[in-house]
């Protein structure tokens, strides 16, 4: 890891260790506030458990034009950016996406659009529905590598976190108590409920919170739309195409439209945000990420409103490509910060 | 637009001021010396606000009587009180606190068992920064209007009133004829001119824990013109705080709490002072008049290895050596007297079996002319730390007289359109000494009380 962006951030904890006025604000000062002296690993933790809320910086008396110049939400995003690069598996795949997000993720949306195109006209298939455009063998072949490979990749990554930051054996308590916080998106609260400082300066909003959310839940409704319907088709022997009141459609319809509308409202507050609070080189990947995620819903739910038109097979393809193009990338990507701080709240459970 | 009412400074008091006049419907200016980066004056480092309550209160526990609270008062001012006025601001203390957060404040609840003061104190989430902040946000919503670095330079003072406010801001004069003025711009410890001809010129070396724009500039406008003054002009408030602080605006993170487990030493390498005289914060607020009465200043705490971990982190790493020589060096003390002194020092602890670091624990040194009377251990473990200390002025005590409206007099009579609040007008009540948490009570108070009265004046 680069050794000046840790140096800044352990001259940073080091003042607000000494000054403890943010205590209230989330999990990051009291972990903070355990230690006298910060390791690599510890700020690597601090760095991962810390939300990017805002409250602290705009709370503190010491930002610039103060000599001591704090500015720990941009000093640990710096921190936490450079440890996802240095963790993941291949090394070199995080590097390219934070340089280069946007362009990275259209030219792998459109590639692999383009490919399932080929596919669809080069081969000769004879199912229904999608499957008429590519059969469902073809596509469990192409996805399931696809999804193995980013979780392998994320698996071998939290290894080397957990490892870094010098956590003991993973407990059932401490799962429980992270997913907790997570799901309530408790650190993003300010301490009060009120909400956190981001695209609006000193002013508590809850706005990243509610998309944050949405994005998330919505995901995990796409996600749960998708298992639902390959136990529907593998066990139940009941293939697609399914009609509107099924579980899949509703799962996915809702998730589709919770996940698209979040990342916008995410895109929108990013923009209005200081990025100077942030760490500015990993904006136009973040940015990347975000819009690939909105894509993918927006992409689904006009494949469902558009499914019985000649449009089909090309949106099927854009869709296609967009789902295989999140999945490659996620160990890269903004993605896998939900692994991180999910491993970060754990090992602060069981501080 | 000529607003009704103009409030000088920008800090805690003058904001409370400024809310609860244009809640009465008064057009109200603020006038904040600082840029906005800078603005809220000594309130931005501030972290508490002392509450009087009956039960719990908000994130406050159990009750914290009126006379609890003047009591608590009196033996840090030593009876150098007006207890009328004292009594008011304790008493309006409690109501205080709910109009805080509906002003948008956000306490936070008593977490870190740092500091024992979950009765009698109710701490800003985020400290005095986040309540500034708070506080300008309700009060642009409620059609305040802030100017920033804008200096006020004088009042005209006509008979019983003020007849108009000068002020520069963007190089370029100004003046405003308000209904009603309302000063709230702090002390003078930023001006080191002024603290030097109060104190003597051993103030040069003294370093402001708070804002560099206090630097009493209407204060001494108004007090040339025959306001009425109030407190001690020759005297300020002093802490000892770490040596390598910032001349100005180190705030809460220079403080150092190692004194009691140390020795202190001038730059001779002589011990000057019982170190184990008492626990924070008593300790705490006469070491700043100590260090000042040194040589050049300074002040020098030696500890070693074991007591590193027995204070609160310092802001800066504690010069570190492996001798005591070496130490001496680092620090730029004679080698050969410090450790005569420490040695002296050594020699002179007795049983330390009872060592307690959080309780008066009676382990002395026998035999010393300066003895220390707590916590005595022997400095024998390597590595050795030193910090130094130097005085850091918290706040000054000269200000202008108010009755229990809040407004200056001039003679006998009330100056008709001029109230003040803060720590302006804080030497009305405190004489001497400091209670934690009663600059924001008197400000929260007297800020209200002000604003109240000028809009009653003004409509």
């Amino acid at each position: 890891m680069q050794a000046d962006l840790l140096q800044e951030a352990r001259r940073q904890a080091e003042i607000c260790n000494a000054c403890r006025y943010c205590e209230g604000y989330c999990s990051v000062f009291p972990a903070l506030h355990a230690e006298r002296a910060f390791s690599d690993g510890d700020l690597t933790q601090l760095a991962n458990l810390c939300h990017n809320c805002r409250g602290c910086y705009y709370a503190c008396q010491y930002t610039a034009p103060h000599e001591f110049d704090l500015n720990l939400p941009r000093a640990l995003a710096e921190v936490r950016q450079d440890s996802w690069e240095d963790f993941a598996f291949p090394r070199a795949g995080a590097r390219a996406f934070q340089k280069s997000g946007v362009m990275i993720a259209l030219a792998t949306v459109l590639g692999f659009a383009l490919m399932f195109w080929a596919a669809r006209t080069l081969g000769s298939v004879g199912g229904e529905g999608f499957y008429a455009v590519l059969s469902h063998n073809a596509m469990v072949a192409i996805f399931l590598p696809a999804f193995v490979f980013p979780m392998l990749s994320i698996a071998i990554s939290l290894r080397r976190y957990w490892r870094a930051v010098g956590a003991g054996p993973l407990r059932l308590a401490h799962l429980r108590t992270a997913l907790v916080s997570a799901a309530r998106m408790k650190n993003l609260s300010g301490g009060h409920g009120d909400g956190c400082n981001f695209e609006d300066e000193d002013r508590f909003s809850s706005a990243r919170r509610l998309a944050h959310q949405a994005v998330m839940y919505g995901f995990l409704l796409c996600f749960a739309s998708t298992s639902t319907a390959t136990v529907m088709h593998y066990a139940l022997a009941m293939p697609a195409p399914y009609p509107l009141w099924s579980l899949p459609k509703l799962l996915g319809l809702s998730g589709g439209v919770m996940m698209t509308l979040g990342c916008i409202e995410m895109i929108r507050l990013k923009r209005r945000a200081d990025p100077a609070l942030g760490a500015a080189s990993a904006l136009g990947g973040e940015i990347g990420f975000v819009g690939l995620l909105g894509f993918v819903g927006l992409s689904g739910l006009v494949l469902y409103a558009l499914g019985q038109t000649a449009l089909m097979p090309l949106l099927l393809a854009l869709h296609l490509g967009a789902v295989l193009a999140f999945f490659l990338l996620t160990p890269f990507t903004k993605m896998a910060h939900g692994f991180y701080r999910l491993a970060a709240l754990v090992v602060d459970a069981g501080r | 637009m000529t607003p009704d009412i103009v409030v000088i400074g920008g800090g805690n008091a003058a904001l409370c001021a400024a809310m609860t006049a244009a809640e009465q419907g008064a057009q109200v200016l603020i006038l904040e010396t600082a840029p906005k980066p800078y603005r809220g004056g000594n309130s931005r480092h501030t972290r508490n606000f002392r509450c009087m309550h009956h039960g719990p209160l908000g994130p406050l526990v159990d009750s914290y009587t009126e006379e609890e609270y003047l009591a608590d008062l009196m033996k840090v001012t030593g009876g150098k009180t007006d207890v009328a006025l004292a009594r008011l601001a304790i008493r309006s203390s409690e109501e205080c606190l709910p109009w805080m957060q509906d002003h948008g404040v956000r306490f936070q609840p008593s977490l870190s068992g740092t500091l024992s003061l979950a009765r009698t104190n109710a701490f800003f989430l985020g400290g005095g920064k986040s309540l500034v902040n708070a506080y300008y946000r309700t009060a642009e919503r409620l059609g305040v209007q802030v100017a920033y670095e804008a200096a006020v330079t004088h009042l005209e003072l006509e008979d019983d009133r003020i007849a108009w406010v000068d002020y520069t801001q963007n190089g370029e004069s100004r003046r405003l004829t308000p209904k009603a003025v309302i000063v709230a711009s702090g002390g003078f410890q930023a001006d080191t001119d002024w603290l030097a001809r109060a104190w003597g010129p051993a103030a040069r070396n003294f370093l402001i824990r708070g804002t560099p724009y206090n630097r009493g500039v209407v204060l001494a406008d108004l007090l040339e013109q025959g306001v009425a003054q109030v407190g001690d002009p020759t005297q300020c408030h002093a802490v000892a705080i770490d040596g390598r602080a910032p001349k100005f605006d180190g705030g809460i993170v220079t403080r150092l709490d190692c004194v009691p487990f140390s020795i202190v030493v001038n730059k001779d390498a002589q011990r000057f002072h019982d170190e184990g005289e008492d626990v924070w914060p008593k300790r705490y607020a006469i070491w700043g008049r100590l260090v000042a009465a040194q040589p050049d200043q300074v002040g020098y705490v030696i500890i070693d290895a074991k007591s590193l971990n027995l204070f609160m982190p310092s802001v800066f790493p504690p010069i570190k050596a492996d001798t005591l020589e070496d130490l001496a060096k680092a620090m730029g003390l004679p080698e050969d007297k410090l450790a005569k002194t420490v040695a002296t020092f050594n020699a002179a602890c007795g049983d330390t079996s009872n060592f307690h670091p959080t309780e008066l624990d009676g382990v002395a040194t026998t035999g010393l002319a300066i003895p220390k009377t707590n916590w005595a251990r022997p400095i024998t473990e390597p590595p050795f730390y030193g910090y130094s200390l130097r005085t850091g002025v918290t706040f000054t005590y000269l200000g202008l007289k108010v009755d229990e409206r809040a407004q200056c007099a001039i003679g006998n009579r009330p100056v008709s359109n001029l109230w003040a609040a803060g720590e302006t007008m804080a030497g009305s009540i405190l004489g001497q000494g400091y209670l934690a948490g009663f600059g924001m009570t008197i400000g929260t108070v007297f800020g209200r009380i002000a604003g109240k009265e000028a809009a009653a004046h003004a409509s």
